[in-house]
């Protein structure tokens, strides 16, 4: 199509390749100035390299962009940041340990003296709707406030063209409003916007165009208030998607609980975390409890305190009556615990490690995988093959080091490492990270299957889709406390956001 | 500018053809830089090398000096064994040397209090006396750093010292040979039939600690293979939060792994004071507590590797006294080639993650 209105960036023909996997193919798309572009696609569909080649980190094999009418081939993001592109990472790269001018002061080639620059960060933050006190510690900030540090770096080099990776991810609903009105600021502005997302209600209620890729080409664009949510899942994924089917429950009609914790309150042993306030929930055989928060609410220290890593007085937590807090991993696993962090890679699994080996590491008391301390790695590797293929672990074999695996795959290997070990209590964290609709489907699916099971299953995750698909019940962390659990039917996203925290204390709040 | 520059670009996955070159490049560069270091001092640099490496093998000594060979592996090997667990788990145990003192004091210490009882129990006695007394002052470093969070590098290394005062102590006072005429050392073990570490074919230098060597080779690498603590091992040093949501405890590991090189360093140097050494004397430590640190790290942590390094290094040993006694190079001159070997090693090591890449230079 012949758009008469001059492009900004011009994309003709990108193609990278890295040995064994064709990462882009052949990538051609236009993005207009003002424009609001989502790029959308499953993971592994090769978003990542093209926004790393737009951005100056990856050079293309072939192919060449075209910005204001140049050619444009940046060799480092120097180069690229200097043509007027930016760009906001998923994973933010902040010093906590320093103040939010310094950090900005980091970032650029000639940083203007500390006190102008203070200045400067409080004036554009305040044109855009994203008040910021440049003398705050960021260590001190919520991921939105994090995010809003990163968005503000940007907007001071004056871009022409902000890249956006899965920015939603940290933030609460009332969060994600703010960063929509600023984004559409910046676009009646003449800013254009390329959008990273899977999050099609959001692409569908921002985005002005979208290209959809699937293993490295473009299979498609629509413009997405046009067309519904499903499908564009379903041109990304290129097959027709079921949502999870759910029995009723059964009534085990236990006297107690599966998982009952009360009073739950450990210091954080991670540093900057954050520490367990009087957490008190329960579980029953058959049910899913889902708990929502941004990050860094305390997810990561609840999961270690349910899975056993991190130690408490007995009774804080129980499992069918009986006092389990200071009992250890390993010991938990025996009474029937399975748990998935939500860091892969050093934490769930180990990088280096084969995928046998990490079968083993935490499948080995349930599956019986040692005799008298020796271990039966014919045993693990038969147990691992079948994980890798009940599912779908794209994978060469069983014997790869977890690092080589794709975050997506990495992911259902582990969660099918821990499902498929006849658990009677499942904690896991973040079920779906990184993994792509159909898997994350399959995953979910997976949850409900164990529950339906008589498994009780608590699941700590940032992706409302997650918890409202799968949650009986469902509870928000908030700086270390957790609400009373609610039914999860009939639940609004407002009160959910809500019960999330609200907006952080952000100035533009639209509380109903 | 069109200056050429060598660019480091991280491997996918650990280069396996590397991991077993380095080790080999690393000895080959040592020759290079050592011949360049000798012709320094005024020696023929190809004359020192051969001396080092080829005559102890193939030289005209060398029905002698293979035997040699073995006494100087045997306790490189022990000690190597034990360490490298600990340095896979990430625990630095620097002070073998100080463990094998306390081996050989306590080894010796109960053949001589029984003196001169004749019982074939002495000598099992004495391997098990000599392996408690280095597994002993390794708990040392082990619960302070379990208890207190002391650093284990420290404490164990500074303890080689308090162990070496020991030894003079024991030399010059509580084993004393009653019949040395004053002088200071103990009886000597080839007086001592029960106790004494015998070589078990003449001329081979294959001695009791030499067996042990090879038992601890193999009983490792089974250990790391199919053992769950060996798993627990590797798994500790890859990645720490990985091993505790694996149920791994970090205070049991460090009081295992410890223990474990503690005691073999004990032993190997009980093996020692009984056999080749002959009796606890001033200058009993000769440093193999120190090497072997080179030896676990030239031989990739891995047992087979260790075997194969300590060899290695015992040559540069038996090699670098025939070159000082024959060329008349200075002693530290032969320290600072063996130092070199691990200098080398961890230089080289780079290329085992990464590749180098010759890339046309540009200003940064």
């Amino acid at each position: 199509m012949t758009d008469p209105a001059p492009d900004l960036l011009r994309i003709e023909g990108l193609t990278k390749t890295y040995p064994g996997v064709v990462a882009n193919d052949d990538v051609s798309f236009a993005i207009s100035k003002g424009e609001i572009h989502a790029l959308l696609g499953e993971n592994g569909a090769g978003k990542s390299t093209l926004v790393k080649m737009i951005y100056g980190l990856v050079k293309p094999d072939r192919g060449g962009m075209v910005l204001h009418g140049q050619a444009f081939a940046p060799t480092r993001p120097s180069a690229a940041r200097a043509a007027g592109v930016a760009m906001v990472f998923q994973h933010f790269s902040l010093f906590e340990a320093l103040n939010v001018a310094e950090n900005v002061a980091l970032g650029m080639e000639s940083p203007p003296p500390m006190r102008e620059l203070a200045a400067r960060i409080r004036a554009v933050s305040e044109d855009y709707g994203l008040p910021l006190d440049p003398a705050r510690m960021v260590g001190d900030l919520s991921a939105g406030e994090r995010q809003r540090v990163e968005i503000v770096r940007c907007l001071l080099q004056d871009p022409k063209l902000l890249i956006m990776d899965e920015p939603t991810s940290v933030l609460t609903p009332q969060e994600v409003d703010i960063l929509f009105q600023t984004l559409r600021k910046l676009s009646a502005e003449g800013t254009a916007i390329l959008y990273i997302s899977h999050k099609l209600e959001e692409i569908r209620a921002l985005c002005d165009e979208a290209t959809i890729l699937r293993r490295g080409k473009v299979v498609g664009s629509c413009t997405p208030r046009d067309v519904s949510a499903r499908e564009m899942a379903e041109m990304m994924v290129g097959a027709v998607l079921t949502p999870p089917a759910r029995a009723a429950r059964r009534d085990w009609g236990d006297a107690q609980p599966a998982l009952a914790v009360a009073g739950l309150s450990v210091a954080s042993p991670i540093p900057f975390g954050t520490s367990l306030k009087e957490v008190g929930f329960t579980v029953q055989r058959g049910e899913v409890l889902g708990i929502a928060g941004v990050a860094g609410n305390g997810q990561d220290e609840l999961l270690l305190a349910l899975s056993g890593e991190l130690r408490c007085a007995p009774g804080m937590v129980q499992c069918f009556g009986k006092p389990i807090g200071h009992l250890g991993p390993n010991e938990r696993r025996a009474m029937g615990f399975v748990a998935a962090p939500e860091d892969r890679l050093g934490h769930a699994a180990a990088p280096d490690m084969s995928l046998v080996e990490n079968a083993f590491l935490s499948g080995s008391v349930r599956k019986g995988l040692t005799r008298n301390g020796f271990i039966d790695w014919a045993r693990a590797k038969t147990w691992a093959e079948e994980v890798v293929a009940q599912y779908d672990v794209r994978t060469p074999g069983t014997w790869v080091a977890a690092r080589a695996l794709s975050g997506g795959n990495l992911q259902k290997f582990l969660m099918g490492r821990e499902l498929s070990q006849s658990p009677e209590v499942v904690i896991i964290n973040q079920p779906t990270w990184g993994v792509d609709a159909a898997a994350a489907a399959f995953i979910r699916q997976e949850i409900l299957n164990r529950a339906q099971d008589g498994a009780a299953v608590v699941v700590i995750s940032q992706d409302l889709d997650d918890l409202l698909e799968v949650s009986d019940r469902f509870a928000a962390l908030n700086e270390g406390r957790l609400t009373p659990a609610r039914p999860t039917e009939g639940l609004t996203v407002e009160e959910i956001g809500l019960m999330m925290g609200g907006a952080h204390g952000m100035e533009v709040a639209h509380h109903g | 500018m069109g200056l050429f520059m060598f660019r480091l670009e991280k491997r996918p996955s650990p280069s396996a053809f590397w991991q077993y070159a380095t080790p080999v490049l690393a000895v080959l560069l040592t020759m290079v830089a050592g011949g360049a270091l000798f012709a320094l001092l005024g020696k023929n640099p190809v004359a020192a090398i051969r001396t080092i490496f080829w005559d102890p093998l193939f030289g005209e000594f060398a029905f002698y000096l293979r035997g040699q060979l073995l006494v100087k592996a045997g306790p490189l090997i022990l000690i190597a064994v034990g360490l490298s667990l600990g340095f896979r788990a990430g625990i630095w145990n620097i002070g073998a040397e100080g463990q094998y003192i306390m081996g050989a004091i306590f080894g010796a210490g109960v053949a001589l209090a029984v003196f001169p009882t004749e019982n074939r129990l002495i000598f099992p006695v004495m391997i098990v006396a000599g392996a408690f007394g280095g597994w002993l002052w390794a708990m040392i470093p082990a619960v302070l750093k379990t208890r207190f969070n002391t650093n284990e590098i420290l404490v164990s290394l500074m303890l080689v010292y308090v162990a070496q005062t020991v030894l003079s102590k024991a030399a010059t006072g509580f084993l004393r040979n009653p019949q040395g005429m004053g002088f200071p050392g103990s009886r000597n073990f080839s007086s001592y039939p029960a106790a004494r570490n015998v070589e078990l074919f003449a001329g081979s230098g294959m001695h009791w600690g030499v067996v042990a060597a090879f038992i601890a080779v193999i009983a490792a690498y089974v250990l790391l293979q199919r053992h769950l603590l060996g798993f627990q091992i590797k798994l500790a040093g890859q990645a720490p939060r990985a091993a505790r949501f694996a149920g791994v405890q970090p205070t049991r590991l460090v009081v295992m792994c410890m223990g474990i090189s503690g005691a073999l360093a004990g032993m190997a140097g009980m093996f020692e004071v009984a056999g080749p050494a002959g009796q606890i004397s001033i200058d009993f430590a000769s440093g193999y507590g120190f090497t072997a640190i080179i030896v676990a790290f030239l031989g990739r942590l891995n047992p087979i590797g260790i075997l194969l390094a300590g060899l290695v290094m015992a040559l540069t040993y038996v090699g670098g006294e025939m070159a000082s006694t024959n060329l008349g190079l200075p002693s530290a001159a032969i320290q600072v080639f063996q130092g070199m070997l691990l200098f080398f090693l961890l230089g080289v090591d780079v290329l085992t993650n990464y590749r180098l890449r010759l890339t046309k230079g540009r200003a940064a």
